[in-house]
């Protein structure tokens, strides 16, 4: 083992996060805060080029190796895990914060892999992770979408491995680097990375999955597992064409279907799926712009997204679990910084001016536009109306106001309203100053959000989708309904076949018992006609009928041999 | 601006079902807030109209050199925005007559 770093950065929390258990009360409250920050202090330690390798079997892994991309991801990571851990203060189940800084040190661990065997190893750390963080909700329901989650991810991670035992057969190299969809092993990696994303048709596991965590889980979900996946697509798959068509589709697909949804959390989770179906069209252009727009957001959406999470999950800690809209309304008169920290992260994440999304965004429509890309443009400045619609106003209208649902939880307590002032400074701060933020980018860049020219268009588009969602509204009111996805294939369709097969079966089988049982009882029958005491077979005759038959031979031969 | 109330809420939240307070009570018959008086409305859609305009004008202040022939249009942002949500609106409304099923459909 060889290391130019003390320790690598991911070690601290999944080491870490197995002490948790054994502290009380503050002292625990403490680690949970400084782990996360001693690991951003060790990735900023990291440069460029490999860092930290270890022999394994025939190969060396390249634990830790840095670069602009790299880095940039890990301290989003690491931030998110210190915001995440301080809205968590209040989790009565240790477990969920355990398997939540493992599921970081993970996605930090695979941002910083250099190579396939360690992104692979550190991407089924997190599947395990993430599952827990989902179980530890402790309710059937989640226990149920846990599963499912773990089904789907293992899979994922299957499809991976083979990829890369292909690549590693093929090439004779790990080396994680630009490999291109071009052969059977590349194709598996992509696909391996892209169940990650949420990208069609497996999307639906996002929006299952994610809701049925606890109130501190989903902030910690939302984070980690689709942007590890984007950044592995940036490293390995950028300028892959077909990305941009799945990034469009994961766009509209996470608008429309946020569009038709009644619980809060699910109207959040398919957004996610909209906001990474950014990122894979910035990954899909891969020149220097789109990849920048890609990075800087993720680094945004994490912020605003669990921002958006966390206000939804302070509903649902004050008013003991409600989520559906159809329950809650007009919570803004009890709750205000709940839904001050609420309307900020949904302005972040329609990209208003003056706010996070608007200065990352922005870079990946700039990109398809300076590429000449009409129709995506084109896509791009239509769905960037309709995240205002989906999320930007639909989630505070009806979580904070629309109707008043007689709720009147207060503010949650201090350390859950801290984590979200602290990201919803940084969704304006980011907004107002982006410079910190595009030094940080993997290429340099002279990008201008705050022209007239496009400060003006985005206004605009936003402002009249919100007049749209206005005059729309009675279109918009929320049922008790979910709407079905590929889901119901295993869920619904998967069990039907099944149990049907089943009954198909058992009356085969029964089919065949009642052959079985008839041809053993006339083999018996026949048996016992034959065989029993009085049977032909064996009956016992007296002695006088045999020596009368012996003399009736003995006559017929006499006959025979004195005529014959 | 208010939708009626649904009769069955979260129980043990309140002891009657709130009942729609008019302009004067809220749900716990509490003094109506003053953002959801219907003065207040009334004047946020004043005002909001007026910014739609506003900002629509602005949109013509700057011009941009526009690549994609409609992109150049008057009020494109405008209008364009506005189209693009009702038709994903209409296009959600009419996935949900396949697609929409009762929340516990799963649990049966």
């Amino acid at each position: 083992m060889t290391s130019d770093v003390l320790i690598s950065p991911s070690f601290i929390l999944i080491v870490g996060a197995l002490f948790l258990p054994m502290f009380w009360g503050w002292a625990r409250s403490a680690l949970i805060l400084i782990l996360p920050l001693v690991t951003l202090g060790c990735i900023w330690q990291v440069g460029d080029g490999v860092q930290m390798t270890v022999q394994f079997l025939d190969y060396q892994l390249e634990l830790v190796e840095g670069s602009n991309l790299s880095r940039i991801f890990a301290t989003i990571f690491a931030i998110m895990a210190f915001a995440g851990g301080l809205f968590a203060l209040n989790q009565d189940r240790v477990i969920e914060l355990v398997a939540a800084f493992a599921y970081a040190g993970s996605a930090i661990g695979v941002a910083l892999a250099g190579d396939l065997i360690t992104v692979f190893m550190y991407w089924e750390l997190m599947a395990v992770g993430s599952t827990i963080v989902l179980w530890s909700a402790g309710t059937l329901a989640s226990g149920k979408a846990a599963m499912r989650y773990a089904l789907v991810h293992l899979f994922g991670g299957v499809v991976l491995m083979v990829g890369v035992v292909a690549y590693i057969q093929d090439t004779g190299s790990i080396d994680f680097t630009l490999m291109g969809a071009n052969s059977f092993a590349t194709w598996m990696i992509l696909i391996g990375f892209l169940i990650n994303t949420g990208a069609p048709p497996l999307s639906a596991w996002l929006p299952d999955a994610y809701p049925e965590a606890s109130w501190s889980g989903t902030v910690f979900l939302s984070a980690f597992t689709t942007k590890t996946a984007v950044y592995v697509l940036l490293v390995g798959f950028a300028g892959e064409q077909i990305l941009i068509w799945i990034g469009v589709y994961m766009i509209f697909y996470g608008i429309v279907y946020a569009l038709l949804e009644n619980d809060m959390r699910r109207i959040l989770s398919y957004s996610i799926v909209n906001q990474v179906g950014f990122m894979v069209v910035g990954a899909g252009i891969g020149t220097e712009m789109a990849i920048n727009g890609a990075a800087s957001h993720a680094f945004t959406h994490i912020i605003y997204k669990a921002l958006l999470l966390m206000s939804a999950g302070s509903v649902m800690y004050m008013t003991g679990g409600l989520r559906k809209c159809t329950d809650l309304g007009g919570l803004f008169r009890s709750m205000p910084l709940t839904t001050i920290a609420g309307i900020i992260g949904a302005l972040a994440i329609s990209s208003f001016p003056w706010t996070s999304g608007f200065v990352s965004k922005s870079m990946t429509s700039q990109a398809s536009y300076d590429e000449g890309l009409m129709i995506v443009w084109f896509c791009l400045m239509a769905a960037s109306a309709g995240v205002f619609l989906h999320a930007g106003i639909k989630f505070p209208w009806f979580v904070f106001f629309q109707k008043d649902s007689g709720q009147r939880p207060k503010d949650p307590p201090w350390n859950m309203k801290l984590a979200m002032v602290i990201f919803a400074f940084l969704c304006i701060w980011l907004g107002v100053q982006p410079g910190p933020l595009y030094e940080m980018l993997p290429y340099p860049t002279d990008y201008e959000p705050y022209t007239a020219a496009h400060t003006y268009e985005m206004l605009q588009l936003l402002l009249y989708s919100g007049l749209a969602f206005f005059v729309l509204l009675p279109l918009m009111k929320r049922k008790l309904t979910i709407t079905l996805d590929f889901d119901w294939f295993y869920r619904k369709f998967a069990v039907d076949i099944a149990s049907s097969l089943a009954e198909t079966t058992s009356k085969i089988i029964g089919g065949f018992t009642w052959i079985k049982d008839n041809l053993v009882n006339a083999t018996i029958d026949i048996a016992t006609h034959h065989h029993n005491p009085r049977g032909i077979l064996a009956r016992t005759t007296p002695a006088g009928i045999m020596v009368f038959w012996v003399v009736v031979v003995l006559l017929v031969y006499l006959v025979m041999y004195l005529f014959i | 601006m208010t939708d009626k109330p649904q009769k069955e809420i979260k129980p043990g939240a309140i002891t009657q079902p709130p009942q729609e307070g008019g302009e004067f009570f809220d749900a716990v018959g509490a003094p109506q807030h003053w953002l959801v008086k219907p003065k207040t409305i009334r004047w946020m859609w004043i005002l909001g109209i007026a910014i739609l305009a506003f900002t629509t004008w602005l949109g013509t202040t700057a011009h941009p050199h526009a690549q994609f022939g409609i992109e150049g249009s008057i009020g494109f942002y405008s209008w364009y925005g506005f189209i693009a949500c009702v038709a994903m609106v209409l296009f959600a409304k009419f996935l949900g007559l396949f697609l929409s099923k009762k929340d516990t459909y799963y649990d049966q």
